[in-house]
């Protein structure tokens, strides 16, 4: 880009005109008061000429620091108007609203409700709310998070990370079992069973005594394990410093080999997912290589090119009638269920039964589930389930089946019970 | 502008090579007319599809692969989990949201816009409650970023683990995000902005993810966005709201966004205690490691996409991206890090959205392991694994940003390697 200092001489030439004359005036002494104008003028020109300059010179910095720059400069957006004041959108939140919302706890115990619990009290509601997933010793059920344990393996090759071995605030167990457990469950738990599940989790990492009361008096200032185990991001000094350098382009290294080879081949179904399959292969046989290319080229593989392969053809989507209308509405119902319990193929047991065919199941009849006593006597007696007995357990599981281990509260509609059967029904045959 | 007019010379060099191979290919593997051209197909005769047929059109049926795709074995559950962006049959740079990765903690909800609240409380002269139609009123902006997930490429930590760009590079989609400027919002609540102030967003799912932001970066450049590519936010993507924290990992992305509170210190919840902080080998933790660094990986040929035609013209392609701004270069090995050749950028990178590159070359059949190297406008270059584990070891999860190599063999089939 060319640079053109000469945009503002036009200027300059209109007041060196204006200065001219004034003097001119002045010197006679004549018309003193014209002459006074046209001086003042002239140093209005002036001001604007100053002011001019300068703004040139802010262009010519922008054109300069533009042109230092690489040749990527992207067009953005244009930035929303400046305003002044506020838009007076929105409108001003209820006292009860912010309550209702605002329950998230700082590490300083800021924002704790009032109330309080111990870990004897925490272990019937642990087992009753978290430990179908988090075992009952806080152990974890399959891949379901590990709360306790794992002290001093954060430096080994799979560190445990538990809540006593890794979290540095307690504040952070309150705030989000408060808030977003139990899984499925979310918001449900009052405070008091909120500090008996956090004590107990702290006696499951002997951190406490079964009778240490914790409440919003203390559980701001106790001190986790690991309080001193985080640093603030630090790649800018370790990382950034080293790696902001033009890199090599050529004979970078002598020799490539191969070290490791995919561990799992993925294979791709048409029906979606992925299925991952060991990979047998070894490291014998590759080539490796240097600046020359390839130590050799394996001939037989050469003459056969990877053939194309066909996307499979898809399935024809079935015709919506009243009935699959109701049963796609129970697949909306069914998302209630989904956390604990499976249906369809290949089904398994999950923190709940798996729920195919059960219809004309035994009560308490899936081999391999531990039930509770009240399915352990159903199962005695033969009880079988049908969609009567099953609509009387959705809507209310607790009075319906006094001492079950399912956290869920009930169906309050109706139709969602029928819907649901109908889908438990269409997608457990 | 000299530096353009080499590369279209290169280019046009490049390309009068590429046409008198493909000529030669071309006259060798036609053995006789092509019924395709001589004989009358259906598609030709009978009438096609009318309009309105599918008012929501979804891709052709041929196309059915290209889906995003899970990892069963990865998770304890589809509910809380993720799925990968099938970026390896894709191009250009935008992605589709019905195929851009999901990354959810407690599912995705369908949440109606005439139910839909965002509050914003804390340190504000005015706490406010925003509805759907209120968020409409503010004047808004377009702007593409990446998101990407803190654990893409997590599992290559311990080595190659899964054989497809999707798996490995896959948490991560492109979008032209319309929504509000953060700040926008915040002047409206008469926000405490001072420097050492935290916005904390949360969520309405169950999960809420909450996440702690520091004050700095919700002025500069965060969204509250509500259209991605043009349309409504898809329900995985955070329908009808989601916030938009760009060149930031992408749990701070907070989906359908009901709260916004101006806190004087960050919350520490637990997706920035317990999750997405990183262990280094010593067992000392990293904390607020928010930046995407820059990074890139060749989407084709790769382990999903092998090369099917044998010798002769293969186009190279990926994707780059950095966290700190623009991709300025990217560089390709064919030959694990020995010889290095700059790719051609697609077109030049927006600030922290992803570019295409492209390395158009003439197969001639030996084996390669191919690699690419993005550079960021800050001069940062996209480090090797073993740079990687020398400064941080093994036992992170997140933030990988390594080099990939994938070994391509005679036959034109790719595999996830390391080397040495």
């Amino acid at each position: 880009m060319s640079k053109s200092p000469n945009i503002f001489l036009p200027a300059l030439g209109v007041t060196g005109v204006v200065l001219g004359l004034a003097y001119g005036l002045n010197t006679r002494t004549y018309r003193a008061a014209e002459a006074d104008l046209a001086l003042k003028q002239a140093a209005a020109a002036e001001a604007m000429v100053a002011e001019k300059a300068a703004a040139s010179e802010a262009l010519q910095a922008q054109i300069e620091e533009l042109e230092a720059r690489p040749m990527t400069v992207a067009v953005k957006s244009d930035p929303v108007p400046e305003r002044d004041g506020t838009f007076g959108l929105g409108r001003e939140a209820h006292a009860e609203e912010i309550a209702a919302w605002d329950v998230d706890v700082l590490p300083d115990g800021r924002g704790l409700p009032v109330g309080s619990g111990n870990a004897f009290d925490g272990e019937e509601v642990f087992a009753e709310q978290c430990a179908s997933c988090h075992g009952d010793f806080a152990e974890g059920v399959d891949n379901w998070p590990v709360l306790a344990g794992g002290f001093d393996t954060l430096a080994d090759e799979d560190p445990v990370k538990t809540v006593g071995s890794y979290w540095p605030h307690l504040s952070t167990a309150y705030d989000y079992i408060y808030r977003s457990m139990p899984f499925g469950a979310a918001g449900t738990l009052t405070p008091d069973e909120t500090y008996a599940i956090v004590a107990y989790i702290l006696y499951s990492n002997d951190l406490i005594d079964d009778d240490f009361e914790l409440s919003n008096e203390n559980l701001g200032d106790f001190e986790m394990h690991n309080k001193d185990g985080f640093v603030i991001d630090d790649r800018p000094e370790l990382e950034y410093a080293e790696w902001r350098a033009e890199p090599c382009m050529s004979n970078c290294k002598e020799e490539v080999e191969i070290s490791m080879r995919s561990v799992f081949l993925v294979e791709t179904p048409p029906e979606g997912g992925s299925e991952s399959v060991m990979n047998h292969a070894t490291l014998e046989g590759l080539p490796s290589f240097t600046a020359a290319g390839a130590s050799h080229i394996n001939e037989a593989l050469a003459a056969t090119p990877v053939a194309a392969t066909q996307p499979a053809a898809t399935a024809e989507p079935a015709a919506e009638d009243d009935g699959a209308a109701l049963i796609k509405a129970g697949g909306k119902v069914f998302k209630k269920c989904q956390s604990c319990h499976a249906i369809g193929a290949g089904a398994k047991n999950k923190s709940g039964p798996q729920l195919n065919a059960v219809f004309g199941r035994t009560i308490g009849g899936v081999e391999g589930f531990k039930y509770s006593n009240v399915f352990k006597e159903a199962a005695s007696e033969g009880r079988v389930w049908d969609a009567e007995s099953m609509a009387a357990f959705l809507a209310k599981p607790k009075d319906y089946m006094k001492g079950t281990k399912m956290s869920f509260s009930g169906l309050k509609k109706a139709a969602d019970v029928e819907a649901l059967i109908a889908y438990l029904e269409a997608e457990g045959s | 502008m000299d530096e353009n007019m080499k590369t279209s010379r290169r280019a046009f060099l490049r390309g009068s090579a590429a046409v008198a191979a493909g000529s030669v290919a071309g006259a060798a593997s036609a053995s006789g007319p092509d019924p395709l051209i001589t004989e009358l197909q259906d598609w030709a005769s009978y009438t096609g599809a009318g309009v309105d047929e599918t008012p929501y059109g979804m891709p052709i049926e041929f196309e059915s692969h290209v889906v995003r795709r899970n990892v069963e074995w990865l998770t304890a559950s589809p509910i809380s989990s993720i799925n990968f962006t099938p970026i390896h049959a894709l191009d250009g740079t935008i992605t589709p949201q019905g195929c851009a990765f999901e990354r959810h903690h407690s599912g995705a909800i369908e949440l109606r816009k005439e139910d839909y609240r965002l509050m914003i409380n804390g340190l504000v002269d005015r706490p406010l409650v925003f509805t759907y139609e209120d968020l409409e009123r503010f004047p808004r902006e377009n702007h593409v970023y990446f998101c990407e997930c803190a654990a893409n490429t997590g599992m290559e930590w311990a080595g190659a683990q899964l054989n497809g760009a999707q798996f490995t590079h896959g948490m991560i989609h492109n979008m032209e995000y319309t929504g509000i400027p953060l700040r926008t919002l915040l002047q409206e609540a008469g926000a405490d902005i001072s420097s050492d102030k935290w916005v904390y967003v949360e969520g309405a799912d169950a999960s809420s993810n909450g996440r702690s932001i520091p004050m700095e970066k919700a002025l500069d450049d965060c969204l509250v966005a509500f259209k991605a590519n043009g349309e409504a936010l898809r329900m995985e993507h955070g329908y009808p709201v989601r916030l938009v924290v760009p060149g930031w990992e992408g749990n701070m992305w907070v989906k359908w966004l009901r709260r916004i509170e101006i806190v004087d210190r960050a919350v520490e919840s637990r997706e920035e205690t317990s999750k997405y902080t990183d262990v280094y080998e010593d067992g000392v933790a990293r904390k607020w490691t928010w930046v995407m660094d820059a990074k890139s990986v060749i989407t084709s040929p790769s382990p999903q996409m092998p090369i099917k035609h044998g010798k002769g013209p293969l186009v190279i392609s990926g994707l780059a991206w950095s966290g700190h701004g623009q991709i300025t270069r990217v560089d390709v090995s064919k030959d694990g890090g020995i010889t290095w050749e700059t790719a051609r950028l697609g077109k030049q990178g927006d600030t922290k959205a992803l570019t295409r590159f492209y390395l158009d070359m003439d197969w001639d059949g030996a084996p390669m392991l191919l690699q690419s190297r993005a550079m960021d406008d800050t001069g940062y270059v996209q480090p090797t694994k073993d740079q990687l584990r020398e400064k941080r070891g093994e036992n992170a999860v997140y933030h990988n940003n390594c080099i990939q190599t994938w070994y391509v063999n005679e036959q034109g089939i790719a595999e996830n390697v390391e080397v040495s």
